[in-house]
């Protein structure tokens, strides 16, 4: 039985430490919104749970690249440990969105760019979740889903530009105004919100390592129960 | 014309291949003979340049694969259990379809030879979804040298034949061994591979366990030992 | 067969330059891709009966009257599109796994590429096909004038882009358990941004807005297609082999 890395021992601490201390910052340190009231610290969380899904589905491809081009297998093992975590953290980012949206614009729901952007980088999610249980031959889950990790991943970006240009175009007024713009007023706002930024950052890698250690050791497991049987035989 | 050394193919964790070492020279037949899941037709996808080994080296007509996989394939022909043929076109059709691809010189001449050879003439422009088993395989047998291979590769080609149509691929794999092809079949039926073949390579548990030229062993000798070897 | 003794040297050397044997094999994969479908028609027969079906079924979900009818149009007939072509792409591969013909292509002596590109040409002709009995169809039942230029010009640019990432797309797809159904699942989500400016370029030239201002979503529809377009062909031998 392989003992935690010390190093994932200290990350694990660390980690902690930052949650504590970001939860003390938004919920006690910053102030108080004037136009939205307590709800709007929800956006310490909303905006860096979106940061994770963004950096998460941004790993996954990049290492379903290098899965492709140097056919190691802990690529394909850090692609899905990442997607696993990034699916959680845009759903977070979605339903939390939702939760500060009911309000302020009274509605759960806008079809307003980020969030069309979200909900289709949730199904692209889904979608490569999907493929990889629907393939039995683990070299090819792999590689299918490196292919589509890649080509997802392009396309997300594309579809947030097709539909800001639209509304460049033809300009849409909803609500209060634009969160982002009128939320940041004060500085210590800015200190709790980057904050929170740097400890999701912290927790998607800590609970990245967690996962592909989780990874390692069941495959050592199955390693072990093949050469057992192979031995009865 | 083939030489493998320590081929490894994984199925995700689990070995198919261990370190297989495989030599055939020029003008050889080959039969590797084993129980399923040996290993036979991956080894085959391999030789074939259709799959990547893990580990090991491979030199097939000269050239490195998978480096060199596009001077391979020219070189190659396979047979398959499927047929790799299109039901929806005539015999011809397909044979045109596959010269076009290979960039077959003479094609109508070289399409007339092989369906000649296949004795399907009287099926030529017959939609090969109305086939029999049989008759695709024949077809496929067109196809497979159209392009005039120096190497074949055949994985189990008698499964689902009648022993008509088996006995028929025989008669056609003698002849195109006789013109100085190199064949390398798979199957799990000793007795014709021993009939077949000058040469017969026991796959078993992902390695090579024994190898008999013709007439170094009695075919009977051949059986019992197969079923002494895969009984463990 | 006579010719056994100049044999030797007829597939050792390439014959023509690489570029004309690349582009007979494209132009042999997409005659075979039509000549087959000429036999049985099944494919184009059931990208138009079902086709048909969608717009009869928004007929009855949207309010088509003359009025909401111009802004609507556009919409209908992309969903409308997309729909049908996944039946094609799935026709389409499933051509191939049918009697393990993909692997006698995999055998063929030349770049997976051009095997990518002879199923993305006779896809899209397939698909423009369909487009072309619809629109007038179209046209016919609900009184719109379809026939503006520019629209048939979104109209191959958009399914070209729909095309090159859904052949790829089907390739995988039926190489999977979930096969067929899980076309839809991975693709509609990735072609997005060739679906948006289609869309808005389409509605923009039916309500005849200014040229100048569609122009961008043309310019934009173009690159994604050769965004999309280089990244599949680039992948696609991943798909493919093994």
């Amino acid at each position: 039985m392989e003992p935690m890395p010390k190093q994932l021992k200290i990350l694990n601490w660390l980690t902690i430490a930052l949650v504590a201390a970001g939860l003390y910052l938004a919920i006690w340190y910053a102030p108080r919104e004037a136009i939205m009231g307590e709800v709007q610290r929800v956006f310490y969380f909303h905006v860096a749970a979106g940061w994770v899904g963004a950096l998460a589905f941004l790993v996954a491809a990049l290492s379903g690249a290098l899965f492709l081009i140097r056919r190691e297998r802990r690529w394909d093992r850090v692609a899905m440990s990442s997607v696993e975590i990034g699916v959680v953290f845009t759903f977070i980012n979605i339903v939390s969105g939702s939760i500060w949206a009911r309000p302020i614009w009274n509605t759960w729901w806008t079809w307003d760019p980020r969030l069309v952007t979200a909900t289709v980088m949730a199904l692209v999610y889904l979608a490569y979740i999907m493929l990889r249980q629907s393939v039995d031959d683990p070299d090819r889950r792999a590689r299918f889903a490196a292919v589509y990790s890649i080509l997802g991943f392009i396309s997300v970006p594309l579809t947030f530009l097709s539909i800001r240009i639209f509304r460049s175009i033809h300009p849409v007024v909803f609500g209060a105004g634009d969160a982002l713009s009128s939320g940041m007023s004060s500085p210590r706002m800015q200190v709790a919100f980057f904050f929170s930024l740097l400890t999701f950052s912290f927790i998607y890698g800590t609970l990245l390592w967690h996962r592909l250690r989780l990874q390692h050791l069941s495959e050592k497991l199955e390693i072990q129960k093949m050469k057992m049987l192979s031995a009865e035989n | 014309m083939i030489e493998a050394r320590h081929i490894v193919k994984h199925y995700g964790l689990k070995p198919v291949l261990r370190e297989v070492d495989f030599m055939v020279d020029s003008g050889e037949f080959v039969a590797i003979v084993g129980p399923n899941g040996a290993g036979k037709t991956t080894f085959l996808r391999i030789l074939a340049s259709l799959a990547r080994p893990n580990a090991g080296t491979l030199r097939v007509a000269g050239f490195v694969l998978p480096a060199q996989a596009i001077d391979v394939r020219r070189r190659i022909g396979m047979l398959s259990h499927q047929a790799l043929l299109y039901g929806d076109l005539t015999a011809e059709e397909n044979l045109r379809f596959y010269g076009r691809m290979y960039a077959v010189q003479n094609l109508e001449a070289c399409i007339h030879d092989a369906i000649r050879l296949v004795g399907l003439q009287r099926r030529r422009r017959d939609l090969v979804r109305r086939f029999s088993r049989g008759m695709q395989q024949r077809l496929a047998i067109a196809r497979a040298i159209l392009h005039e291979p120096e190497l074949l590769l055949l994985d189990e080609p008698h499964t689902g034949l009648d022993p008509d149509a088996a006995a028929m691929l025989d008669g056609l794999l003698r002849e195109v061994t006789q013109r100085g092809r190199t064949i390398v079949m798979t199957s799990h039926d000793l007795q014709r591979a021993s009939d077949l073949a000058t040469r017969v390579d026991f796959l078993f548990r992902g390695k090579i366990a024994a190898s008999f030229k013709q007439g170094e062993i009695e075919t009977q000798r051949l059986l019992e030992m197969y079923r002494s070897v895969t009984r463990g | 067969m006579a010719k056994r003794v100049e044999s030797d040297s007829k597939i050792s050397k390439p014959r023509g330059s690489s570029l004309r044997v690349y582009l007979r094999v494209i132009g042999a994969i997409v005659w075979k891709d039509i000549a087959a479908e000429l036999r049985n028609r099944q494919m184009i027969s059931a990208m138009l009966v079902f086709a048909l079906l969608v717009v009869l079924i928004f007929n009855f979900a949207l309010e088509l009257d003359i009025v909401t009818r111009d802004s609507v149009t556009s919409g209908v007939l992309w969903v409308t599109f997309a729909f049908a072509g996944t039946l094609g792409l799935n026709r389409s591969a499933a051509m191939e796994e049918d009697r393990g013909c993909l692997d006698g292509l995999l055998l063929v002596p030349i770049d997976r590429s051009a095997l990518y590109f002879g199923k993305v040409i006779g896809n899209v002709l397939f698909l423009l096909i369909v487009e072309a009995i619809i629109l007038p169809l179209y046209s016919v039942l609900y009184n719109v004038n379809l026939f503006v230029p520019g629209l048939l010009l979104v109209i191959v640019l958009g399914s070209w882009g729909y095309v090159a990432v859904g052949t790829l797309m089907a390739a995988m797809a039926l190489q999977t358990r979930m096969r067929d159904v899980l076309l839809p699942i991975l693709l509609f989500p990735v072609v997005l941004p060739v679906l948006i400016p289609a869309l808005k370029a389409s509605n923009a030239f039916l309500q005849a807005f200014e040229v100048g201002d569609i122009m961008l979503w043309i310019n934009l529809l173009i690159a994604y297609d050769l965004i999309f377009t280089t990244i599949a062909f680039l992948v696609f031998e991943y798909v493919v082999e093994e």
